[in-house]
């Protein structure tokens, strides 16, 4: 399952660099999001994957299952996902502002910084 | 000692503010400082002769980096020179300069500057050497570049500069080569290592380097150059850094070093020739000169190929010799620079030319100007004579003939030089100058009258100067404990022969000067196609290199800075893995895979492929939806349930988010052709395949334990929490969390700012 996740994140990152390295603002926005998302699956996925052992102490239990998913990468990850969240927002909104200003949703065209 | 050298950049930082304060006196009361130096070192003279004195600081222990320094006869012989005529030059342009609105700074970096002098001639570590070194550099280019208004003033200044800093480059490479062969820093350890490192391997690098650094300092060819062009300073400059004490670091260098490094045919060939062809081209190009500093900037190329040879030489003789010529040349070519400065405030003309009859005007700066001069020519009985002496000595029992052959012709131009400057400008007809000369003021005369007095009397008492000074310079010098024995009459021999001839021969051409350089105006085109050719094309090279380089890295798009990054950081990754990676392989393993997992991450692949591939923005909305869903169940069925519960939370808002303003921009565009397209796509290509090998190299290699076990031992314990990622997230890892609580504050206000902008703009419309 590590090999095809792997693979997965590494088309991932294919298309998120691709998308990046577009001249349109809209696009390299979307790069952002699956450039997020490929990097949260890479620690989830170097991390180890765990069937079945989510990183919890059932009610009762003063200790942890044997074989438990690591919790730091999660923790790490979640942090991960919600600042990505803060970051499109604002980068959604400057594209928004920007095409309002340039009139264009082409970076090669955002040439001055006086507008 | 400490004080005495660190003492002086407190001085040099407070000159400014005591120039504002003493006004027009300043040049007499900061003088006093060297002054203080001078006594200073005075003091180690009469014991000069019973070996070296040390001093240690400890600076940077763990680097072997020490503030030492040692006085023995050579560093007391350039300390004693380099506070001596600083305490004139400081007078000197305290009234050379008077009035001047930059005199304050001109005393902060002269100060500075001397400082900095005395620290190379004295410093026994090789890297605290090195500092003082290039401090020397940075200041003689400051010095230089005094008039900062005038262009050419600028180009000379970055033109030393240049020259020094890159020997200087050359010379900090050779100098931790030679510490790490001799194994230390310290000059005292390495000076009786010198068997050991000349039969090192290292040691050709090791003099290369180091000769280099020696020879741009000291101007020797094909680096003579840029010693004429700093001419542009202030007189005072020229006279004390660049005729009497910077130039002459090579040369101490050198000098210094030769108990570790010389003695070898190498060294005797590389500066030997160099020396001799410095020698020769300097004085021929000062006998060309018209202008009165180039023609002593020329001639201080000659005196300082005559150093280097004599130190290529290396014989006990050859190296009283150097150290004979070197106090001979310091002080008159010290006394001979400030004249031409009396001669250029006093009358406003710099050439020759444009001069003479100025003894009925200024009969003391004459006499000055003409006992200076004899002891440059090397006439009985000035110290001049006692150094040339030996310089002809030295030769004659040298093997290579060309060498006499090339000292002789020098030095009948040298007596030509000297006629020229001690003649021409004081006799005959007067001619008409900008400004009617007067005798100079005390403070410029108080330098050349004290060095000229000096060059007489240490003719008249050559054997005192020996014993006290001299023979304890050659000892240090040759390593090994030397009595030269100096006097003024050596009897007669073929060097008093070769004396008589250069002095007729060198009247005779000072006769007919004016036919000889017409004779030889045609060595000027080879001139101008020598080495400073080299350092313009150089530069321009410089230049466009740098353009060339910027343009290519700095283009200003966006995907060209990424691409640049990207490929940069792969090649990196998969060059550590072909140096290092011998244990490493992937991780291939898919027989662990079921159906339903396998579903979903094709149903992944195919949204990340769709969502880029797609010319329809809700297509791409919609297949980015389904790659963020895809994750979020990814992350629940291994065993992640808070991700899961985050992801689709945070994929819900995103989808709603990009329906809401993507729709109020333009459709997508075509903008890219599909050749930019395959190659970005090789690109992004490349990234992936390497972030995949990652993945699989990285399952492979665990090089440290988890430190997660803690955190899931303790999560109930310590954190009173059953759900571990909670309790890492508001315990263990709080700080994180309230870092990322300010990022989402951040961009929060961002969006608010960004929105009550477009607000406020419609309303003004």
């Amino acid at each position: 399952m590590n090999t095809l996740l792997a693979i997965a994140v590494g088309v991932l990152y294919t298309t998120a660099i691709y998308m990046i390295l577009r001249r349109s603002i809209v696009k390299l926005v979307i790069g952002l999001m699956l450039l997020s998302n490929a990097a949260n699956l890479l620690i989830f996925t170097s991390a180890g994957l765990t069937r079945h052992g989510p990183p919890l102490i059932v009610e009762g239990s003063t200790e942890a299952a044997a074989v438990v998913a690591d919790p730091l990468a999660q923790a790490l990850i979640l942090t991960a996902i919600v600042i990505g969240l803060g970051v499109l927002a604002f980068a959604v909104v400057l594209i928004h502002r920007a095409y309002e200003v340039v009139k264009a949703d082409d970076m090669d065209q955002m040439k001055d910084t006086d507008t | 000692m400490l004080y005495a050298l660190l003492g002086g950049f407190g001085v040099a930082a407070l000159a400014a503010w005591l120039h504002r304060l003493t006004g027009r006196h300043s040049g007499w009361i900061l003088a006093l400082w060297p002054a203080t130096l001078l006594l200073y070192f005075l003091s180690f003279l009469p014991d000069i002769n019973s070996g070296t004195v040390l001093f240690f600081y400890d600076w940077i222990p763990s680097l072997q980096i020490r503030l030492s320094f040692r006085i023995d006869g050579l560093s007391l012989l350039f300390a004693l020179l380099i506070s001596g005529i600083g305490l004139f030059i400081v007078a000197y342009a305290g009234r050379y300069l008077e009035g001047h609105r930059d005199l304050g700074r001109f005393y902060v970096i002269l100060l500075a500057f001397m400082s900095s002098m005395l620290g190379v001639v004295l410093a026994d570590n090789l890297i605290a050497l090195f500092v003082f070194w290039e401090l020397t550099s940075i200041t003689s280019y400051l010095l230089i570049g005094f008039n900062h208004e005038d262009a050419s003033a600028r180009r000379s200044a970055l033109q030393g500069l240049f020259v020094t800093v890159g020997g200087g480059l050359a010379l900090m490479t050779g100098l931790i080569l030679l510490g790490q062969v001799g194994g230390s820093y310290e000059l005292t350890e390495l000076l009786d290592n010198g068997d050991a490192i000349r039969q090192h391997a290292l040691y050709t690098p090791i003099l290369l380097l180091i000769v280099l650094g020696a020879f741009t300092k000291s101007a020797q060819f094909p680096f003579h150059f840029w010693l004429p062009n700093a001419m542009a300073a202030p007189t005072p400059v020229s006279a004390y850094l660049h005729s009497a004490t910077m130039v002459k670091a090579g040369v101490y260098l050198l000098a210094r070093l030769h108990p570790a490094l010389g003695g070898t045919e190498l060294w005797s060939a590389l500066l030997g020739t160099a020396g001799a062809v410095t020698l020769f081209i300097g004085i021929w190009l000062a006998v060309r000169s018209t202008g009165i500093k180039k023609m002593l900037a020329y001639s201080t190329v000659m005196a300082l190929g005559t150093l280097t040879l004599l130190i290529g030489i290396g014989s006990e003789q050859a190296l009283a010799a150097a150290m004979a010529f070197l106090l001979a040349h310091s002080l008159y070519k010290g006394a001979l620079f400030m004249i031409a400065g009396i001669i250029d405030h006093e009358t406003g003309s710099k050439d020759l030319r444009d001069t003479g009859g100025l003894f009925r005007a200024m009969p003391v700066t004459a006499v000055v100007a003409g006992v200076a001069a004899l002891s440059l020519a090397g006439v009985l009985p000035m110290f001049g004579f006692v150094a040339k002496e030996l310089l002809f000595e030295s030769v004659l029992d040298d093997p290579r003939t060309w060498l006499l052959a090339m000292v002789v012709a020098g030095a009948v131009m040298t007596v030509a030089v000297a006629a020229l400057i001690g003649i021409l400008p004081w006799y005959g007809q007067p001619v008409a100058t900008k400004k009617i000369p007067h005798e100079a003021p005390p403070a410029l005369l108080a330098g050349p009258v004290v060095l000229a007095t000096l060059g007489l009397l240490g003719g008249l008492f050559a054997p005192w100067v020996d014993q006290h000074l001299l023979a304890a310079a050659t000892s240090a010098v040759a390593g090994t404990p030397v009595n030269p024995d100096l006097a003024l009459w050596h009897g007669i021999n073929p060097a008093l022969g070769l004396s008589l001839f250069s002095l007729i021969a060198g009247l005779l051409l000072y006769r007919w000067h004016d036919g000889f350089r017409t004779a030889t105006a045609f060595t000027d085109t080879l001139a101008k196609r020598g080495p400073e050719r080299g350092y313009d094309w150089l530069m321009a090279a410089l230049v466009r290199i740098a353009e060339t380089q910027t343009r290519f890295f700095q283009s200003g798009y966006l995907r060209y800075y990424l691409m640049i990054t990207l490929l940069t950081s792969m090649s990196l990754v998969w060059l550590v893995i072909g140096m290092k990676g011998d244990g490493l392989r992937l991780h291939l393993d898919l027989r662990d895979v079921q159906f339903h997992e396998a579903v979903l991450i094709f149903t992944l692949m195919a949204g990340a492929i769709t969502a880029a591939r797609t010319t329809s923005r809700l297509g791409a909305v919609a297949a980015l939806g389904a790659v963020g869903f895809t994750v979020a169940l990814l992350y629940v069925m291994f065993s992640a349930p808070d991700l899961g519960i985050t992801q689709v939370l945070v994929e819900t808002l995103t989808v709603i988010l990009l329906v809401l303003v993507l729709f109020r921009l333009p459709g997508f565009l075509k903008l890219s052709s599909t050749a930019l397209r395959v190659r970005d796509a090789i690109v992004a290509a490349s990234v992936g395949v390497t972030m995949t090998a990652l993945v699989l190299f990285a399952l492979d290699a665990r090089l440290y334990d988890s430190i997660s076990h803690w955190h899931i031992a303790e999560s109930l314990p310590s954190g009173y929490g059953r759900n571990m990622v909670n309790v890492i997230l508001v315990d263990f890892r709080a700080l994180d969390t309230l870092g990322e609580i300010f990022v989402l504050a951040l961009a929060a206000i961002g969006v608010l700012a960004m929105i009550r902008l477009r607000a406020e703009d419609k309303r003004h419309e």
